[in-house]
């Protein structure tokens, strides 16, 4: 079946390598070193769950996700060619999975993470109004995590996986696009809407005290 | 000069220091004309570093559990 497939070995993208400590993990995991595949799953494992509870938006589902990409990166170390880092390769196995997961509970066998994109009306700009220097002042660690939590989560998965691969996690656009199958156009013009959707919503809380919205129009 | 679209297509090459030095100096140019294009442009670079100041995410201590127990079968399994 074409879609328990798993990706291709990225191409070769200088200066997107593995560390060479990664090379030596996987190569003594292909071996059967398990404490090595270990190392690499505690490095890696929050970043996939969360990434797979962006897309399944299912704490269950997500732990599937989580279990079958490091099963599936297991079972297909020997693919893995060091060209790109462990991250992307995983991340790219861990959105089949999740893709997978939404087609069985949709019964859609077409769904992609683009499928729900909007046309250009989600790139409007609501809302303009300088943010105090310091905004995340005003508020507690706790209420922060909060506020930036909701925003996120009021995204597209589309979006919040681009951004949070982009923007939270660090990777390149070009890493982002390997990761997601995507051209990097694609990447770029989703990061946009992300950045630009999420600034809408965080002004509401960040914007300078006495400051009207359209203040500067 | 750029119109306000123009500037909001080439702002996420603009954040991420990628543009042409050409293209750089036509935004720089709009927004000390613009002020609703900086207050976008500074808001929205406001917005990735709050979220790159964001914790690391830690994952639930049952779900790392459960997935060490499951990896450990797995390998145990391969093993024989
Ligand atoms: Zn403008």
């Amino acid at each position: 079946m074409a879609t328990e497939a798993i990706p291709a070995p990225p191409v070769a993208t200088p200066g997107n390598e593995a560390p060479s400590d990664e090379l030596d993990l996987v190569a003594r995991a292909k071996g059967g070193d398990g404490a090595a595949f270990s190392v690499l799953i505690n490095r890696y494992e929050g970043k996939v769950f969360r990434l797979a509870m962006n897309i399944t938006q299912n704490r269950e589902d997500a732990e599937d996700v989580l279990q079958e990409a490091f099963f599936k990166a297991y079972e297909h170390l020997d693919q893995f060619q060091g060209n790109s880092k462990f991250y992307t390769w995983i991340v790219r196995i861990a959105v089949n999975q999740a893709l997978m997961k939404l087609r069985k509970r949709k019964s859609d066998r077409t769904i992609s993470l683009d499928e729900q994109i909007d046309t250009g009306e989600d790139m409007v700009v609501r809302e303009v109004a300088a943010w105090d220097p310091d905004p995340e002042e005003r508020y507690s660690r706790d209420e922060i995590h909060t506020i930036l939590t909701e925003a996120i989560d009021g995204l597209l998965p589309i979006y919040r996986t681009v951004f949070t691969l982009r923007d939270v996690d660090g990777l390149s656009t070009e890493e982002t696009a390997e990761a997601l199958d995507l051209s990097v156009p694609a990447v770029k013009s989703r990061l946009l809407r992300a950045r630009l959707q999420l600034r809408d919503k965080l002004t509401r809380f960040f914007k300078r005290k006495g400051d009207d919205a359209f203040a500067y129009m | 000069m750029l119109t306000c679209k123009e500037f909001l297509t080439e702002l996420t090459d603009f954040l991420d220091e990628k543009t042409t030095t050409e293209i750089r100096a036509k935004l720089q140019r709009h927004i000390t004309e613009c002020p609703n294009c900086w207050v976008i442009c500074d808001t929205t670079k406001k917005t990735i570093q709050v979220y790159k100041g964001m914790e690391s995410c830690t994952i639930p201590e049952d779900i790392h559990s459960r997935l060490m127990a499951a990896v450990e079968r797995k390998i145990a399994a391969g093993k024989k």
